[in-house]
């Protein structure tokens, strides 16, 4: 399978450049550090065909990701609503935009996102691409409050901008183009696989407690936990399926989601499944930052569950309110859902601001 | 050594195309493979998801919300006995075409097979714990604590009973069984039918009747057996019963 691919790849990097007669300006490629176990356990990690990874492309897109100058009165970042200390979203229910407008979703964490097969991003799958998401925050009026020819002209003007696309693209002229393919390179890089369960599943057997593992077969029994069929597992260490559910939050929805998007009420109130990594780091919790802490997520589960007509039916026990479990158990299982956190991964140097 | 065979096969393929004795030769016949499915008469389709009414056997009325599958180890066997594999393995699942009608890149000569056969879920020997990237990532394991592998089946959905008129969830989960903690029994299904003849463009249509599986021999009861049954080792051996009689393969263009 991975010889296929090597084959698939080599062949196609052979006819990218056998098909140039001009000379053409060449960043210099990079590949994605991909940690141990996901090429151990996945499918190797989705880059578009029309945007390959650089070492310039990435230096300018981590530039661009700090750089306030994208918002309509050069005061926000998009590391402003995705700080690195909280594993890339903010600590706030919703975040606020330069106008002090505040936003109706918690801001989502940002990692791995390269592994998110099927490319549906934000919380109700609502941008298809990383390129084309960042669209999203710059126009939003309660975000960065911007123009793509406003972002396009102020960037031009800079005495260092031109200079950094031409480095990564081969030409000065910057793009909306341009702009969303070195952030989108940038935030594929942000990548999350070294927390102490990581360790563990690689065969370190001291890295956690015997609370956390009795926390990990909660997860993974369905006759309690079963939260493995929707946020991934031992076999699938992104700790999502990236897929939309209605998780039982309400009985009525103000925010319809998935359907908002589809256009269909059985999509009604699903939401993607968040990864569990990096929760130390993350809260609030769910699409509207509802729940603070885990003990609220996890009593959500156990006995907070509530009835609409678009509930996932691997959603049980509803009338009792859901799961049922001990006391122990919840102690067990939050212990497990923490040893998914990766402190080092929030200071990592590579994604702190460059500016 | 299987794959000995195909390559050979293909070989043989490939000679026949190119050898020109002035005999026409006979064109070798590409394989395509549908994963159908139904409910008794109906088809049931993606767009029945979270809609259609179905009633069970015990008379519950039934909306599925999900439905996916594992299929592996289609196997054509020719006059000569030999084994020619039309597919490793392939997850169905009903919101996704390419799973639901393939091409696949065998061709075999035209004639007379003793037969056909395929494993619903995986054989003992290829249902190892983690090995398949592709299903690792559409997390489709069965949990090591119930002997590991991967699921067979995940037929999710709600239902109501006459005694009941506010849905319920069901999770018709199946794959390995687990008798006793560490003791596990292999609980696939190898599906054998005789007896076919693949003349022009055939195509493979592997037919579930998701009825069967609530029906025969034993009569499903969703009321008693609902969801948290990947754990329930009766529940997991009367799946396979009833799994027994729920396939059925038709060639067609
Ligand atoms: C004002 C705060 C704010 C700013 C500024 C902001 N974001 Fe976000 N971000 C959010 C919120 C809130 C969401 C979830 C929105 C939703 O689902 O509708 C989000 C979601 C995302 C997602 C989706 C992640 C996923 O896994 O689906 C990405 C990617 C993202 N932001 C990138 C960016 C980039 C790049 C920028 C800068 C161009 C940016 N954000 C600026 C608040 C912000
Ligand atoms: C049917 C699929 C499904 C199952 C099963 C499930 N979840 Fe979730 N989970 C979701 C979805 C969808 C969300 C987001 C819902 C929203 O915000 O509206 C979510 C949100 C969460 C969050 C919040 C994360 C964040 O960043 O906001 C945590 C923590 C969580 N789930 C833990 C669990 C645990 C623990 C279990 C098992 C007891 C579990 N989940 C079972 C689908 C599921």
């Amino acid at each position: 399978m991975r010889c296929f691919l090597i084959i698939l790849l080599t062949s196609f990097l052979m006819s990218c450049s056998s098909s140039d007669d001009t000379i053409e300006y060449q960043a210099i490629p990079k590949d994605l550090e991909i940690p141990q176990l996901f090429s151990n356990l996945l499918l190797p990690p989705t880059i578009p065909s029309d945007n390959p990874q650089t070492i310039e492309g990435v230096t300018l897109g981590r530039k661009l990701f700090y750089e306030p100058l994208l918002s309509g009165d050069g005061t926000q970042a998009c590391a402003n609503c995705h700080l690195s200390e909280n594993s890339f979203t903010d600590s706030d229910r919703f975040s606020t935009g330069i106008t002090g407008a505040i936003g109706t979703r918690n801001a989502m964490p940002l990692y791995n996102m390269a592994w998110n097969f099927e490319e549906n991003f934000l919380w109700d799958g609502g941008a298809k691409s990383l390129e084309e998401q960042v669209s999203d925050p710059i126009e939003n009026v309660i975000e960065m409050n911007n123009t793509w020819p406003n972002v396009v002209a102020t960037l031009q003007s800079t005495s260092i901008y031109p200079e950094l696309f031409t480095q990564a693209f081969g030409s000065s002229t910057i793009t909306k183009e341009l702009v969303t393919k070195a952030i989108a390179q940038f935030e594929r890089t942000i990548i999350s696989g070294n927390s102490r369960f990581d360790q563990y599943l690689l065969g370190d057997q001291n890295t956690v407690t015997v609370s956390e593992i009795r926390g990990f077969n909660i997860f993974m029994d369905e006759e309690r936990g079963d939260c493995f069929h929707c946020h991934g597992s031992n076999s699938n260490p992104i700790w999502t399926d990236n897929i939309f559910h209605n998780n039982g939050l309400d009985s009525s929805f103000a925010d319809l989601g998935l359907g908002g998007i589809t256009g269909d009420p059985l999509d009604n109130g699903k939401f993607k499944s968040p990864s569990l990594r990096n929760l130390a780091f993350t809260a609030p919790y769910m699409h509207d930052g509802r729940f603070e802490t885990l003990d609220e997520v996890i009593n959500h589960y156990s006995e907070g569950l509530v009835y609409s007509e678009t509930i996932d039916p691997l959603m049980k026990n509803i009338a009792e309110g859901g799961a049922q479990l001990t006391e122990v158990d919840k102690a067990d299982l939050k212990a497990f859902l923490l040893s998914l956190s990766d402190p080092g991964f929030t200071i990592n140097p590579d994604f702190q601001n460059p500016n | 050594m299987k794959k000995h065979i195909l390559i050979i096969v293909i070989i043989i393929g490939l000679v026949s195309c190119s050898s020109d004795d002035g005999n026409q030769p006979i064109p070798d016949i590409l394989i395509s493979v549908t994963n159908s499915q139904n409910w008794d008469s109906e088809n049931v389709t993606a767009s029945d998801l979270g809609t259609t009414e179905f009633t069970d056997e015990n008379g519950e009325i039934l909306i599925i919300e999900r439905l996916r599958y594992l299929i592996s180890k289609v196997i054509l066997t020719n006059s000569y006995g030999d084994e020619i594999e039309i597919g490793n393995y392939k997850l169905v699942d009903l919101t996704d075409n390419n799973t639901l009608n393939y091409a696949t890149n065998i061709v075999v000569p035209p004639g007379t097979y003793t037969g056909i056969s395929f494993v619903y879920g995986f054989n003992e020997e290829d249902n190892m714990d983690q090995v398949y990237l592709d299903l690792n990532t559409a997390s489709w394991n069965w949990p090591e604590m119930l002997g590991g592998g991967y699921h067979f089946m995940q037929l999710d959905g709600t239902f109501t009973s006459p005694t009941n008129q506010s849905p319920l969830p069901f999770n018709y989960h199946n794959g390995t069984a687990r008798i006793s903690e560490g003791v596990f029994e292999q609980n696939f299904i190898r599906v054998n039918v005789d007896g076919l003849s693949i003349d022009s463009n055939t195509n493979i249509d592997i037919k579930m009747n998701l009825a069967e599986w609530f029906k025969n021999p034993k009569t499903w009861d969703l009321n008693v057996l609902n969801t948290g049954l990947m754990g329930n080792y009766d529940a997991q051996r009367e799946m396979n019963e009833n799994g027994q009689s729920v396939f059925s393969v038709y060639l067609g263009d």
